[in-house]
């Protein structure tokens, strides 16, 4: 009887997700998968659906020019910016961690772009080039990339310097969210640790890394997904602009949409993988 | 430290029972100490270190900011001289008075603001139902919904996008607040998901027996949850209020499909910056002299009259988001 009545409560209680879910969530993936196999055309009488089978995901592929570039470069731009923005983002919560005067201050601006940083003002400031650090010429680095890497690689990361300030304003959430468990970190561990004639390198590797170790994962998925879904993400607008697109429309739009779902579903295996794979050697 | 350090120097070089020897031996040590430090204490050039990693990232983060706040100040001359790069030569407002007009700023803010704000009430009401539901009580298939729930995270909204625009033109949404007020209010609004784990932690920590005393007491759950839980939760409230309003406030991909593709009033500052350009040129013809050109320092300033009103709420309540998070134990134990 206690049991029942708690299933009750419990499902009263997500109801209003509950009911989200199916009609926000659930229904419209089944809906945008049938999508995905028909061929839709808007006429005076509604939309009409011609059943295409999997020919949308073979046309993503094959017709549209700019889907496997736009890929191609988001997924290279997306793998090596997700390690750069944690390790970074651990980088500075650790400095921080330090006792510094001023700890506030810097809290403060760090986190300021997450409250700033929104698609039109990123594009406005990339816009004016105020989004690479002035002090490096851009030429040069490019000169040394291409020198020692080849071309594609030494864009992507040639990029990466160019943008390194919105690269880095990414990583809000993430310092806090770092900071918020090295301070959770037992002082007596590294003490402990100390008096064993740990060094602080050691310290690091043996004690901080493995306290932080889900929060590293909870930082990298959160890092691929606001990346996925950032206002400057190419393949987004992609989406969007065939979305309303006369002759492609919501089916072809649709069948990109999953297919874009897949190679993110494709990077957060990565992630996992990459994490299992680490377990054993730590521990 | 340097000063008590100097007087500690002298007083070993005054000290006459020791030869020079042993005084430059001990001065030797006492300049380590205080360079690489010993034991806990971090060294001067350690903290050296510290102090100018922080300032240049510091200074690196807040150069865009600055960027475009001087330049938003700069004339056309000041624009096209190159010698002027930091300080514009005169206080110059007029790029301000432009911008204001281009964004509309009135009914602009109105909008942001009526859109963040409701949404963002009903979606931590409805995260706070419904992370106190998963934390509290256990049910069949408890752990399935809540692994969808996740999954509904990571799916990129971009699929569920078409068939939801869809239906929400069908229902008439579309052009309204409605468009971003229901999915709220069902859990699903902008990273409801972040929100329900988030009261899911904090109600997970608060200790079962309060809630167990209630009952034996004659509390219903309902009571449980308006009497107890919700008043232990307000860390939890605050942090998910503020981040829910700045996100809704910085969205506009989606206000941008609903609110842009059919006719309505509502506009927001963000849509507003995005076609600034455009805007402009309504606004302000170009003519062949060329005054009338849109220029860089107006549209820096279109994006800092765009971003003040956050950065404003943001120098006020700063302690609340940056400390909150520690409050909420999103870290987990």
């Amino acid at each position: 009887m206690k049991l029942k009545r708690e299933t009750v409560y419990g499902y009263m209680f997500i109801l209003p997700w509950l009911i989200g879910f199916l009609i926000l969530v659930l229904y419209p993936m089944i809906q945008s998968f049938y999508y995905s196999l028909n061929n839709m055309r808007i006429t005076p009488t509604g939309l009409r659906f011609i059943y295409v089978g999997f020919n949308n995901y073979r046309d993503v592929w094959l017709q549209d020019m700019f889907f496997i570039t736009e890929l191609f470069s988001f997924s290279v731009d997306t793998l090596i910016r997700i390690p750069v923005i944690v390790v970074f983002a651990l980088v500075i919560a650790m400095l921080l961690n330090q006792d510094v005067k001023m700890k506030g201050l810097f809290r403060t601006i760090f986190f300021l772009p997450v409250i700033v940083a929104s698609g039109p003002v990123i594009n406005q400031l990339v816009e004016q080039g105020a989004t690479a650090i002035p002090m490096l010429n851009q030429d040069i680095i490019m000169n040394i990339l291409t020198s020692f890497l080849p071309m594609w690689f030494a864009e992507v990361v040639g990029n990466l310097f160019n943008q390194i300030i919105t690269i880095l304003w990414y990583s809000g959430v993430q310092i806090l969210l770092f900071l918020a468990s090295l301070q959770k970190i037992d002082p007596n561990l590294y003490e402990a640790a100390k008096i064993d004639g740990g060094s602080n390198w050691e310290c690091f590797w043996k004690i901080t890394l493995p306290t932080i170790k889900p929060i590293i994962l909870i930082n990298l998925v959160y890092t691929l997904i606001s990346l996925a879904n950032s206002g400057q993400n190419p393949i987004i607008d992609l989406i969007y602009a065939n979305m309303f697109n006369a002759t492609r429309g919501y089916g072809f739009a649709s069948a990109m949409a999953w297919m874009y779902a897949v190679i993110i579903g494709l990077m957060l295996l990565i992630i996992f993988l990459i994490f299992k794979e680490k377990k054993p050697a730590r521990g | 430290m340097s000063a008590k350090n100097a007087t500690s120097v002298v007083t070993v070089l005054k000290n006459d029972t020791l030869n020079t020897k042993q005084k430059m031996r001990l001065i030797k040590l006492r300049m380590e100490h205080f360079f690489l430090g010993f034991n806990d204490r971090k060294g001067f050039l350690m903290q050296l270190v510290i102090y100018l990693l922080l300032l240049g990232i510091g200074f690196v983060y807040l150069y865009p900011i600055l960027y475009m706040f001087v330049t938003s100040m700069k004339s056309l001359s000041d624009l096209l001289d190159s010698a002027i790069n930091w300080i514009p030569s005169s206080l110059y407002l007029s790029n301000y008075k432009q911008a204001y007009e281009v964004l509309n700023v009135r009914p602009a803010l109105l909008g942001s603001l009526q859109i963040a704000l409701f949404p963002t009430l009903l979606q931590v009401a409805v995260a706070s139902l419904v992370g106190y539901g998963f934390a509290r009580f256990e049910f069949p298939l408890k752990k399935f919904w809540f692994a969808l729930m996740i999954i509904s995270f990571i799916i990129p909204p971009q699929i569920t996008m078409m068939p939801t625009y869809r239906l929400f033109s069908t229902l008439g949404l579309t052009g309204s607040l409605l468009a971003f007020i229901v999915p709220a209010s069902l859990g699903q609004g902008l990273n409801s998901t972040i929100f329900i784990l988030i009261f899911y932690q904090f109600f997970k920590q608060t200790p079962r027996s309060l809630y167990e005393a209630a009952e034996v007491d004659g509390a219903s759950q309902f009571t449980n949850f308006f009497k107890i839980a919700i008043p232990m939760a307000v860390p939890a409230f605050i942090v998910s209020f503020l981040f829910s309003f700045v996100w809704y406030w910085n969205e506009t991909y989606l206000t941008s499909l609903y609110l842009t593709s059919s006719s309505t009033d509502i506009t927001t500052i963000l849509l507003q910056l995005q076609s600034f350009s455009q805007n402009y040129e309504t606004l302000y013809p170009a003519t062949e002299a060329g005054p009338n050109k849109i220029n860089e320092g107006i549209k820096m300033a279109g994006t800092m009259v765009s971003i003040l009103p956050l950065l404003i709420t943001y120098f006020f309540l700063q302690r609340y988001f940056v400390e909150s998070v520690d409050n909420t134990g999103i870290t987990g134990e």
